[in-house]
């Protein structure tokens, strides 16, 4: 318990990925939770890239935890663009009323 | 050691609570605050392994950026009125909460088998692309390979900014009909022959003038 491995650092970022993707099955408020969970989930990648890339000496996952949160910066501005589209049209964000495409 | 351990326990701790604060928030502004501070206890243990330029980064990007950015959208729409309507309506009796914990239940425990199982050859990380030095920082070191061996994905990364930004702009901006602004183009590229106009003005009859 006391010596702090990579196990610790890799079911830390298990668990918050877990509470991302029940945040996105029991959300039924608005869909910019379900963004938000999203972020959650992309977090939880990064913390695992960054682990290995320190326990494991090599520097490229962190390379690759900055393009993720480049990737993560994009997708929330776009996302929340088309939520605010879709309300200005709709009047509407709550999850159960979005039923245009009839899915 | 025993600090990391203290340390990493205390932001841990926080991070989970707060990351489940936001998915069950009743309001969506709590929701926005419990992900700043996820954010901020997951950067403090980036900068406690010992990536510190990452911890930073994403400290700016998130709490400075996304998380305003959330802020500002969950204000501008109206939001607050559907708070109220969480438990309390037909959507509890919806079949989605048990098939959302079955399923993410499933993934924590594929998570946490190839967590307990994993082993690495210890041949393998000698074969490393880009060893960690201690000579130097985390950030002079990312920098050394981030804009040589990488500087395709980087410039990728950053046409990928550029289109998001352009999309972003052409999602939301609305003309507006009737609303009189200045036309720039319209003014310079009059001429002196559509904008004057000499007239033989004759004895008692004046001059008409139509636009």
């Amino acid at each position: 318990m006391i010596e702090i491995g990579l196990g610790h650092y890799l079911t830390l970022g298990a668990v918050i990925f877990s509470i991302g993707v029940i945040g996105i099955f029991l959300n039924r408020k608005n869909i910019i939770v379900i963004l938000m969970s999203i972020e959650l989930i992309l977090l939880a990648v990064n913390i695992n890239l960054v682990s290995f890339s320190i326990y494991l000496g090599d520097l490229t996952g962190q390379v690759f935890t900055l393009f993720i949160l480049t990737v993560a910066a994009a997708e929330a501005a776009i996302g929340l663009a088309i939520i605010v589209v879709y309300y200005r049209n709709a009047g509407t964000i709550r999850v159960e009323e979005i039923d245009k495409l009839k899915g | 050691m025993l600090a990391h351990a203290i340390f990493f326990y205390v932001f841990s701790i926080i991070a989970v609570i707060s990351a489940i604060m936001v998915t069950v928030s009743k309001n969506t502004v709590h929701s926005v605050f419990f992900l700043i501070l996820d954010f901020i206890s997951i950067s403090c243990l980036f900068i406690m392994i010992g990536a510190e330029f990452l911890g930073m980064i994403m400290l700016i990007v998130y709490v400075g950026a996304v998380a305003v950015l959330f802020l500002f959208v969950v204000m501008m729409l109206n939001v607050a009125q559907q708070k109220n309507q969480w438990f309390n309506s037909e959507a509890t009796s919806s079949g989605h909460i048990p098939v959302g914990l079955i399923i993410s239940t499933i993934i924590f425990f594929e998570l946490i088998i190839v967590v307990g199982g994993w082993k690495y050859k210890p041949e393998l990380s000698d074969q490393n692309t880009t060893q960690i030095s201690n000579e130097i920082s985390n950030t002079h070191s990312l920098g050394q390979i981030l804009y040589t061996d990488y500087i395709h994905i980087f410039q990728i990364s950053g046409m990928i900014l550029l289109i998001a930004m352009i999309g972003a702009i052409v999602l939301t901006y609305r003309r507006r009909e009737g609303v009189k602004t200045q036309s720039y183009l319209k003014q310079i590229s009059r001429e002196r022959s559509e904008g004057i106009e000499v007239l033989e003005v004759q004895s008692n009859k004046g001059v008409k003038i139509d636009d």
